[in-house]
């Protein structure tokens, strides 16, 4: 692309001309040795032809598919006149965590699934999540921070109970209305999943750490090494530490397991702990870091999210010579994001479709060796509208050293068990209002995978805004229990 | 920082003991519960059941021996010095009661974990007979505590340098052929866990055995510290860390503790190195 000209001066129909801006990335054949961050980031004049390309629709689609309702053609618009600091201030008013969101939001089912620009046949929709991800990382390069006015203490306090997406958006959000905010967390560094869960390639740690440290100017005060539910009580927050609010946003915790026999063998991992071990514990640089993590030659992948191939890219990078994501269902069926299937591909992963793992096969020391699988076929639909996938009694082997189950998690009884009168639905998710967060326990709310079950970070984050509102309401007094 | 303000050095070096000050997790730990430690910023994270806990100094005691590279680590930090991170109380504590007499059998540095079980169970009301084995007479740890908390003390090592030459399973069979056993406590190596729990199979007396699996978060979240109790999968780290021994599957239990074997050496081998 030559960018001879600013994009601000372009007409109208040469803006219209211009194709959708490639994201710079690692070549796959270099990046899948090292754990840097696949993606580079947009220069400024190849950010201002992108926004350049937004229309500027009167009644814009792209902000109602945002889950936190970002100004999107405003900030836009904001780029292409050069104008950074209102771009990024724009953004600022509707999220926290722009750097994180424009790496990992699922841009392509919400924003971007509605730009109008994207509606014409041949044309692609407007790369809303680079330009987010542009503008936050123009931020924290140029040491622009998001200036607040902060009120005068109102001398609430609020308890936030996880520091992943929904606890600091909530954190932020209350603090910056005056609140004094204590985050508690239970591991001994703040990021929640966004730490332990998404790999340094997706999510350089050192933007989570960044965010963190913008809580903490605001006054945010964070307690790691607390387990609530165990360290400390919800009641005891309240009751005794004095706190006026609870906010509980714990993530969905338990790593679901197939139940299938050779489980407890040696190589078999959630993806959980596979992913903490390489992430929060940087397994990865081992023994310069004390936590270890089998490589694996041979690695089988059970599942195909999004955590799925986020394990299947790491276990690439730790050296593994082959890597397969093995799924009951199709391509077509698999829950990822289109991007990061692509992603994974690039990078040497292979992918076995229909096949569904029956067994754990090991070695005479426990040793996993391989997996005993079934063939599937697409049956009918099933009450999500999906084909199921139905046996044909046909068996396949594959060999593998290391399997990484990646079927999704359950809800951490460990808080909820602990605490009463707070109502959980059948999975043992919190139930919470859906406008406010609000739990069935007076001073409590929850907001995040704790109630939605398996989620994104966007949706954690939305939830975790409506229910700082709410909290504020009730703290001022405006709002009843 | 979590400050170490005494240690102890017990059978020839092998064995430390660190009192560490931890107030919140002292108000609420209870016998059998775990925490886990950072040594340092590049550290993993090592549980530990607690041997102690003062209320009212905020203390936390923990005894361990020197196994690979992260003990090796701990082991170097003094009086004053502290661990980056210590997290818990964690896992189910010990369910006591009083129930008549109770054996609580304890081997290597499990005696440590044994011992605020044992008081418990001796201030519920039990008779409480202890067992204590060790490698030799220098291996034998806390005796003196476990003598304060029991009836009777009885002694087993390997060489027969103090006490029975033999093993706690000897010692226990004894004891189960005379008299009446309500519950056997058992918390050591795996295979004198899985030994005791198959003596008291045949005899049909309850039995609790702690157990200490390979562990990341404690809470349930990575599944690694998964064992096998009566055909069912179980998160020691939130179900346990003490279960039924005749239901736990000890030798897979065995198996997955070899799972990071030639890791763990190397590390070891790294860090002897780097002291050198």
């Amino acid at each position: 692309m030559d960018y001879e000209v600013e994009a601000k001066y372009l007409s109208k129909k040469e803006r219209r001309a211009i194709p959708r801006q490639s994201m710079p990335e690692q070549a796959p054949d270099v990046r899948n040795k090292d754990f840097s961050e696949v993606t580079l980031g947009f220069g400024l004049l190849e950010a201002q032809y992108e926004a350049a390309r937004c229309i500027q629709c009167k009644d814009p689609a792209c902000v109602k598919g945002c889950p936190v309702g970002i100004n999107i053609p405003a900030f836009l618009e904001q780029i292409v006149e050069g104008d950074l600091n209102g771009a990024i201030n724009t953004v600022w008013d509707r999220t926290a965590l722009p750097a994180v969101c424009g790496r990992v939001c699922p841009q392509e089912i919400q924003c971007e699934e509605v730009c109008v620009v994207g509606k014409k046949k041949g044309r692609e929709p407007v790369g809303i999540g680079n330009l987010e991800m542009f503008i936050a990382d123009w931020a924290r390069d140029t040491g622009v921070t998001n200036e607040v006015e902060i009120p005068p203490s109102t001398g609430k306090k609020v308890a936030v109970v996880g520091s992943g997406p929904a606890g600091i958006t909530v954190a932020g959000d209350l603090a910056k209305k005056g609140h004094d905010v204590t985050i508690y967390e239970a591991f001994h560094r703040a990021g929640g999943v966004l730490l332990y869960g998404i790999p340094e390639f997706r999510l350089a740690k050192s933007i989570v750490d960044y965010e963190i440290e913008q809580l903490k100017k605001l006054g945010v005060k964070i307690v790691c090494n607390t387990v609530v539910g165990r360290t400390v009580d919800v009641d005891e927050l309240i009751e005794e530490m004095g706190y006026d609010a609870v906010f509980i946003g714990v993530g969905a915790g338990l790593p679901n397991f197939l139940n299938i026999p050779g489980e407890d063998l040696n190589g078999v991992f959630s993806a959980n702990e596979y992913l903490t071990r390489a992430n929060l514990m940087k397994a990865f640089d081992f023994p310069k870091y004390d936590t270890p993590i089998i490589p694996g030659r041979n690695v089988a992948i059970l599942g195909a999210g999004n955590v799925a191939m986020d394990a299947a890219r790491t276990a690439i990078r730790l050296g593994a010579k082959k890597v397969t994501i093995v799924y009951r269902r199709t391509r077509e069926q698999s829950p990822s994001r289109k991007i990061e299937i692509h992603h994974a591909e690039q990078e040497g992963v292979q992918f076995k479709f229909l096949t569904s793992p029956l067994e754990f096969i090991g070695d005479a020391n426990g040793k996993l060796v391989g997996i005993n699988c079934e063939k599937m076929e697409l049956g009918e639909p099933d009450e999500g509208g999906r084909a199921r996938p139905i046996p044909t009694g046909e068996h396949e082997y594959i060999d593998c050293d290391l399997a990484i189950i990646s079927i999704g998690t359950s809800a951490n009884p460990l808080l909820t068990k602990t605490t009463e009168n707070l109502k959980l639905n059948k999975w043992g998710n919190i139930e919470a209002d859906r406008r406010t967060g609000k739990t069935t326990k007076k001073g409590v709310w929850a907001g995040g995978d704790i109630t939605l079950g398996q989620a994104t970070v966007i949706l954690a984050m939305g939830m975790g805004r409506d229910a700082a509102n709410s909290i504020d309401a009730y703290l001022k007094g405006e709002e009843e229990w | 920082m979590y400050k170490i303000v005494r240690r102890e050095e017990m059978a020839h070096g092998t064995i430390i003991l660190n009192e560490i000050e931890a107030p919140q997790i002292a108000k609420k730990a209870k016998a059998g519960q775990f925490v886990i430690l950072i040594a340092n910023e590049r550290g993993e994270r090592i549980p530990l059941t607690m041997a102690d806990v003062d209320k009212e100094k905020g203390t936390i005691t923990i005894i361990y021996m020197i196994v690979g590279k992260s003990t090796r680590l701990f082991s170097t930090l003094k009086v004053g010095d502290g661990y980056s991170d210590v997290v818990g109380p964690l896992g189910q504590p010990t369910h006591i009661e009083k129930k008549g007499t109770v054996v609580c059998v304890g081997g290597g540095t499990g005696t440590a974990v044994l011992h605020p079980i044992t008081r418990a169970m001796y201030q519920a009301g039990n008779r409480v007979i202890a067992i204590v084995g060790a490698r030799n007479k220098d291996y034998i740890i806390m005796k003196e505590q476990m003598q304060n908390v029991s009836h009777e003390l009885r002694i087993c090592t390997d060489d027969g340098s103090e006490g029975r030459h033999g093993f706690v399973t000897e010692e226990l069979k004894e004891i189960l052929e005379s008299e009446d056993v309500a519950e056997v406590v058992a918390i050591g190596p795996v295979p004198m866990m899985k030994f005791v729990s198959k003596l008291t199979k045949e005899y049909g007396v309850p039995t609790t055995v702690s157990l200490n699996p390979i562990m990341i978060d404690g809470t349930g979240m990575c599944g690694g510290c998964r064992v096998t109790i009566g055909g069912m999968t179980k998160f020691a780290c939130v179900d346990g860390p003490e279960f039924d021994g005749h239901q736990v599957d000890f030798d897979g239990l065995m198996r997955r503790l070899l799972a990071y074997k030639t890791e763990e050496e190397h590390s070891e081998n790294c860090f002897f190195e780097q002291e050198a």
